[in-house]
């Protein structure tokens, strides 16, 4: 089985601050990590790879510094990283990424069919989600969003069943093979590298591909000229406005009872913010 | 080094995962000396770090002399990140509320080739790494080696925790910082004893370069340190220091251990103590701590050092206590140690003996260095001063007044002055004591 794992260098938001004139994210010092959703498909990769045999190739589009990312892949147990890179790719927004991706995975898959492209849910800085339903859509394959739990995979049959969260409960797919699936976190817990993988990941050299490896000669679709999103304006919110503090005096139970069922239904601010709750989330 | 014919059991290592000629466990300066030099010799050599990076967990006052890391990489200071060379040093004597001062502020320490740098050892080390896994030697990260790794009682390697994480290698090179967990393992040293560190405290404070340079009197991008003595740690055995990055200060204090528990000072305390003295206040107004760390350094000198060598086993840098404080040296004696271990190693594989007699070459390079001669003078400086605190609480209060009665116009005639002097000196510290004093510490010192 070949299984390809596509995954996103994302700067460590635990360590991230907001400039506070421009409204932007400090990235300069940031260090950067695996997507963290990405790492728990590139776990889930590499369990099928130990249940079934065959190989993880992982695929990510980036600058030169992604062979970091790329490198630590190894580390889990992917047999083949390689980075996508060119000054053209620069800007490229989800739909520019997935093409990039997607020739990628083509030229992937010339060199041995792919059954199986596993995904995080989605990014942890730009929370879009929108790239693996883009490579889908390219590829032609079957799309398994949010996926926490592979129930059972054939290889023979070419036919796996999944289960997906969705809103209100869980959904229980079967889809043929190949197709895309993204990972939530619940899939699995990932695993902590063996030292030969570390000594093995610590001398991997990453393939890269170029454009022209890529076949693209076409820039119309790639970069920041293949990227019809524009951000017009990103902002943190304000600090909440607090509200009044109320103290009620405990001391007769039954009169604090009554004062606060009164304060309830009587106050004007909570009634509000009582129906506003119940008409955003219906 | 020349460049080693590879013989075959390297070649074979080249590909494994589990065996090297060296196995070299930290990744601090001494370790990726070793492994930078050991690489380039052609042996295979694994680097066991446990920070995320190195210099991640990596401490030090922050200057780095120009010369000593040239033995390892020439002209490593035009490519490495350093902050500042450092054109001034200041040594600061302080009581609570005044200051006797002395320095050497010199400009061909702003010119090429320089003396020393400020450095920040989160980018340094990181940059010095590379240099090593350039060479060919193999860094992995965030991995904390457990144990040595022993057969039929003789070290064959480490043992690391993660999955199947034994290493083989010949000789294993323990870089791993004072406190050294290996060399304990592998029996060479006991527990440190508090009299035998200094627990240091270090801020990184935040700050323009211009206000850095208005503060400092520096031209564009020169750097200056101070050390100050005296009140700064609470007439502990110590000292405090500031120096200056590019757009950030270092600022630390330090104390022996054992006068921080005789006198129950909380190292935050201490810190803050010297933060607060109204000369080093000034300097730091307006800036912005943005880091803040405790490190442990060797005091003892030649006296406290463990056995440096063992069959499959060196120890080099703070891990064998080679650090000369009063000096502010450290980063050089790790430097030229792993550079003798390095050298030892080449010829150790290259005869394939790496028996405790083979490996105590290592100790005669030391021995024949400038090292141990500067260390065995270290342990006499550091014994003498134990214990005696009026070196830092009495003579310092004693000259500050003496200088304020000096300098105070009064209308006083010189030639009483001076006898004022004289008696006030002398109501506060028998001659004997002070005849005993400084004949001591002359020779403490020299």
């Amino acid at each position: 089985m070949h299984i390809v794992v596509s995954i996103k260098q994302v700067p460590d938001t635990s360590e991230v601050r907001i400039d506070p004139r421009t409204n932007t994210m400090i990235r300069s010092g940031v260090p950067s990590i695996i997507n963290p959703d990405d790492v728990h498909a590139l776990e889930e990769a590499i369990r099928l790879k130990e249940q079934f045999g065959g190989r993880v190739t992982v695929v990510t589009m980036g600058p030169a510094q992604a062979r970091d990312a790329l490198r630590e892949t190894i580390s889990y147990g992917a047999d083949e990283a390689i980075l996508c890179s060119d000054r053209r790719f620069a800007g490229a927004d989800t739909l520019a990424t997935s093409y990039a991706l997607w020739k990628a995975i083509l030229k992937i898959g010339e060199a041995e069919p792919v059954d199986l492209l596993l995904c995080g849910r989605q990014a942890l800085d730009g929370d879009t989600g929108q790239v693996p339903p883009g490579l889908a859509t390219r590829l032609g394959w079957p799309q398994l969003t949010s996926v926490f739990k592979i129930e059972e995979l054939e290889l023979s049959a070419r036919r796996i069943v999944v289960h997906r969260a969705v809103e209100g409960g869980e959904e229980i797919v079967c889809s043929r093979l190949p197709c895309v699936i993204t990972c939530t976190r619940e899939i699995n817990i990932p695993r902590y590298p063996s030292f030969p993988n570390m000594v093995r990941a610590a001398r991997y050299q990453p393939t890269t591909w170029d454009k022209t490896d890529l076949g693209i000669d076409d820039d119309s679709q790639i970069g920041l000229r293949g990227s019809p999103t524009i951000v017009s304006k990103v902002w943190a919110p304000g600090p909440r406005k607090r509200g009044a503090t109320v103290l009620i005096d405990g001391s007769d139970p039954e009169a604090a009872a009554s004062q606060l069922v009164r304060l309830l239904m009587h106050e004007p601010l909570l009634e509000v913010e009582v129906a506003s709750a119940g008409d955003k989330h219906d | 080094m020349k460049r080693l014919k590879r013989r075959t059991l390297s070649e074979a290592n080249l590909a494994a995962t589990d065996r090297f000629d060296v196995v070299v466990v930290g990744a601090g300066l001494a370790g990726t000396a070793a492994s930078y030099l050991l690489a380039k010799a052609g042996l295979s050599v694994l680097c066991v770090e446990r920070g995320e990076d190195p210099g991640t967990k990596n401490v030090m006052g922050g200057i780095l002399y120009r010369q000593p890391t040239e033995k390892i990489l020439p002209g490593w200071w035009k490519d490495a990140p350093v902050e500042r060379p450092i054109v001034e040093e200041r040594i600061w004597l302080v009581t609570p509320d005044s200051m006797v001062q002395g320095g050497f502020r010199s400009a061909r320490y702003g010119e090429e080739p320089y003396n020393a740098f400020s450095v920040l050892r989160v980018k340094f080390d990181k940059w010095f790494a590379d240099q090593a896994v350039g060479a060919g030697a193999v860094l992995v990260t965030d991995t904390v080696v457990e144990d040595v790794l022993r057969e039929n009682g003789r070290i064959v390697g480490v043992t690391t925790g993660r999955e199947q994480g034994d290493v083989h290698g010949d000789i294993v090179i323990a870089a791993d910082g004072v406190n050294s967990l290996l060399s304990k393992k592998a029996g060479l040293h006991p527990e440190l004893a508090p009299h035998q560190v200094a627990l240091v405290t270090k801020e990184i404070i935040n700050m323009s370069r211009e206000k850095i340079e208005d503060r400092f009197l520096l031209n564009a991008n020169e750097g200056a340190t101070i050390e100050v003595f005296g009140d700064s740690t609470m007439g502990m055995l110590g000292y405090g220091f500031i120096y200056t990055n590019r757009d950030s200060l270092s600022i630390g204090v330090g104390a022996l251990l054992s006068d921080l528990i005789k006198k129950k000072i909380n190292p935050n305390v201490l810190m803050e103590h010297f933060k607060s003295h109204p000369m080093v206040k000034r300097l730091l107004e307006g800036g912005e701590a943005k880091e803040y760390m405790a490190h442990l350094i060797p005091e003892g000198g030649a006296a406290s050092m463990p056995p440096v060598y063992r069959q499959g086993m060196l120890v080099v840098g703070d891990a064998a206590g080679l650090s000369n404080p009063i000096y502010r040296e450290g980063s050089n004696l790790a430097l030229m140690s792993a550079k003798f271990a390095a050298q030892v190693c080449v010829e150790a594989h290259e005869r394939g003996d790496f028996s405790a007699e083979m490996l105590s070459r290592y100790q005669t390079l030391l021995d024949e260095s400038f090292i141990m001669d500067d260390l065995r003078g270290y342990s006499k400086t550091s014994s003498f001063f134990q214990g005696k605190p009026q070196f830092l609480e009495r003579y310092p209060e004693i000259l500050v007044d003496a200088l304020h009665e000096f300098l105070t116009v009064d209308n006083v005639p010189k030639r009483a002055k001076q006898r004022r002097i004289l008696r006030q000196v002398l109501s506060r510290r028998a001659p004997w004591e002070l005849a005993r004093d400084a004949v001591g510490a002359l020779r403490a010192l020299t």
